[in-house]
């Protein structure tokens, strides 16, 4: 096989390499878990200054397993479809589980190639899951989990 | 194809600029991000690279050739920024950007404020226009307003109304860099002369293809970067009328800005070299003063007219596709085009273009204050430089609808 001249000619882009995936779309344009809850463990919102993304999300535990978890977000394609994705991820997960979430899920679920300019808005979602249970973690011994409305 | 008067020969410039030889994504790289960075001509990095091959040397220090010929090139470089701003040698600084340009008049002329005195901005600043005051303001207890944007303009009227006697810097952008705006600063600059205050430009997205005669603006100080003009990047310039750069503190201390120094204490250098500490960016000056030359070759007459004409292009022809909102005025404005596609986020948007080969920026563009007037939180810019074509205005619009397909955003659920 030829190798290109120019390390920035890859040639015409792949199917696989299409970030636009079907599921990607659907994620996006329909987003599950969307809205605030009214009781939550934490709520924790980040933004991604460079694009202006947003994602602000509410998890409530009980018996230190998730019990309902919730988005409220604005943004790229990437970043919404990895937050819904990502919430769906956790229902019912283990406190312990939950702080582990390594960015490797993230991208699996997403199931496409990320380039270093788009990683940061496909890992919004894990950075404000985990400052949010940092927050918990912070202030609450993780036997006692306090409720907060 | 295009009926447009065309007075520069573009196929033959953008022979002159490498970058344009490759493919990107398999596609010609059609290029619209120059706002951020506007590309480089080989006289740029030829000369560049000859300062680093044949005579590089630090300047003002050695008594050997390679230092005489280094401080030589250095010297012209002050010389030319000098003549493309109408300005005196003296007045001009080299610095590392339009940031630390700022940086220095914001530290420089801020300590000298009293509580209660006041500095106007405006809300289409770009944050290196709005943190350095806005962070030294809280330190000397000065307080900050900002003239309003209305329908894309800024609002000379509230203007006329917060330059009050308070009122001791005003400092102002010359073009947006997200709406391309031509504000009236010659008019601010009267209206803030005729308080008593200082007036700032920062000419970061008009010095690259306007015109500019410092003396004709009648500002007291003016910055701009080098990358953004088609120089090196890590170099900029300051503007500054000598008598006010001759009271003013230096910014940053260190070596070459001195005239003496004893363990008790410095006498300085005279201006430029005050502001110019430590070893300069020696290859970033003379890059910069050939990317002056290259420019003046073509002419900011023409560069600007050129510019002018694509945009006109490109507003009438992105205006054809449903669902695109431009930010920014049809007309007195440069070639940034600033707009979102209903439905499609600007991220996503610049991606799917950059599949066809076109880089365009995407995002809050450093403007947050901005983005907030305008009720968004991001959006796409395609910025025109005079090495871009009417084939790739075509390009763009085609990406555009390919995007709407890609995200299937039919024309009935347009706003």
């Amino acid at each position: 096989m030829q190798k290109p001249e120019n390390p920035n000619d890859f040639g015409e882009l792949t199917e696989e390499e299409d970030i636009y995936k079907e599921n990607i779309l659907d994620h996006y344009k329909h987003p599950h878990n969307t809205g605030s809850l009214k009781e939550y463990s934490f709520k924790h919102k980040e933004l991604n200054p460079l694009c202006g993304d947003t994602i602000e999300m509410f998890v409530l535990f009980e018996n230190e397993k998730v019990k309902h978890v919730s988005f409220i977000g604005h943004g790229c394609a990437i970043s919404q479809a990895s937050a819904s994705m990502l919430t769906d991820y956790i229902k019912n997960k283990d406190l312990e589980e939950v702080k582990n979430i390594k960015r490797d899920v993230i991208l699996e679920m997403l199931g496409i190639k990320i380039g270093v300019v788009r990683m940061k808005c496909a890992l919004l979602s894990l950075r404000t899951l985990s400052k949010g249970v940092d927050k918990l973690s912070g202030t609450h011994n993780k036997d006692n989990i306090g409720l907060c409305r | 194809m295009h009926k447009t008067k065309i007075i520069l020969d573009i196929d033959r410039i953008k022979k002159d600029f490498p970058i344009f030889s490759q493919k990107i994504n398999g596609h010609s790289l059609v290029y619209l991000d120059s706002a951020a960075t506007a590309q480089k001509p080989s006289l740029v990095i030829e000369e560049t690279t000859r300062f680093y091959t044949e005579y590089n040397s630090n300047i003002h220090r050695g008594a050997h050739k390679l230092g005489e010929l280094a401080t030589i090139a250095y010297e012209e470089a002050h010389e030319k920024i000098a003549k493309f701003l109408g300005a005196d040698i003296e007045e001009i600084i080299f610095t590392a950007g339009t940031t630390e340009s700022l940086n220095l008049v914001a530290y420089s002329l801020v300590k000298t404020l009293k509580q209660g005195d006041k500095i106007v901005l405006t809300e289409m600043e770009h944050h290196s226009n709005i943190v350095p005051w806005q962070q030294l303001a809280k330190q000397y207890g000065v307080n900050i307003e900002y003239i309003k944007v209305k329908d894309f303009q800024l609002d000379i009227e509230h203007a006329k109304k917060i330059i009050d006697s308070k009122t001791k810097i005003v400092s102002v952008m010359h073009a947006s860099n997200v709406l391309g705006t031509i504000n009236p600063i010659k008019e601010l600059a009267k209206i803030t002369h005729d308080i008593g205050a200082l007036f700032v430009v920062d000419a970061a997205h008009s010095a690259p293809n306007m015109k500019i005669n410092v003396k004709d603006i009648d500002c007291d100080f003016l910055a701009f970067s080098g990358h953004k003009i088609c120089g090196p990047t890590g170099i900029g310039v300051l503007y500054g009328k000598k008598h006010l750069l001759d009271k003013m503190s230096p910014f940053l201390y260190g070596g070459h800005m001195i005239s003496e120094v004893t363990l008790k204490d410095t006498t300085f250098a005279d201006v430029p070299s005050k502001f110019e500490s430590g070893t300069s960016n020696i290859a970033g000056a003379i890059g910069l003063g050939y990317a002056i030359d290259y420019i003046n070759k073509i002419g900011l007459e023409n560069i600007h007219y050129y510019e002018t004409e694509l945009a006109k292009y490109a507003i009438e022809t992105l205006k054809k596709i449903v669902g695109v909102k431009i930010y920014g005025p049809d007309e007195n404005r440069t070639g940034v085009i600033s707009f979102n596609i209903s439905g499609i986020h600007a991220h996503d948007v610049a991606t799917i273009l950059d599949r066809e080969g076109i880089a365009i920026r995407s995002g809050n563009h450093c403007a947050m204050p901005l983005m907030n007037a305008l009720g968004i939180n991001a959006c796409n810019r395609a910025s025109i430089y005079f090495y871009n074509t009417f084939d790739d205005i075509d390009n763009l619009v085609e990406a555009i609808k390919k995007a709407k397909k890609i995200f299937k955003v039919t024309n009935e659920t347009s706003e």
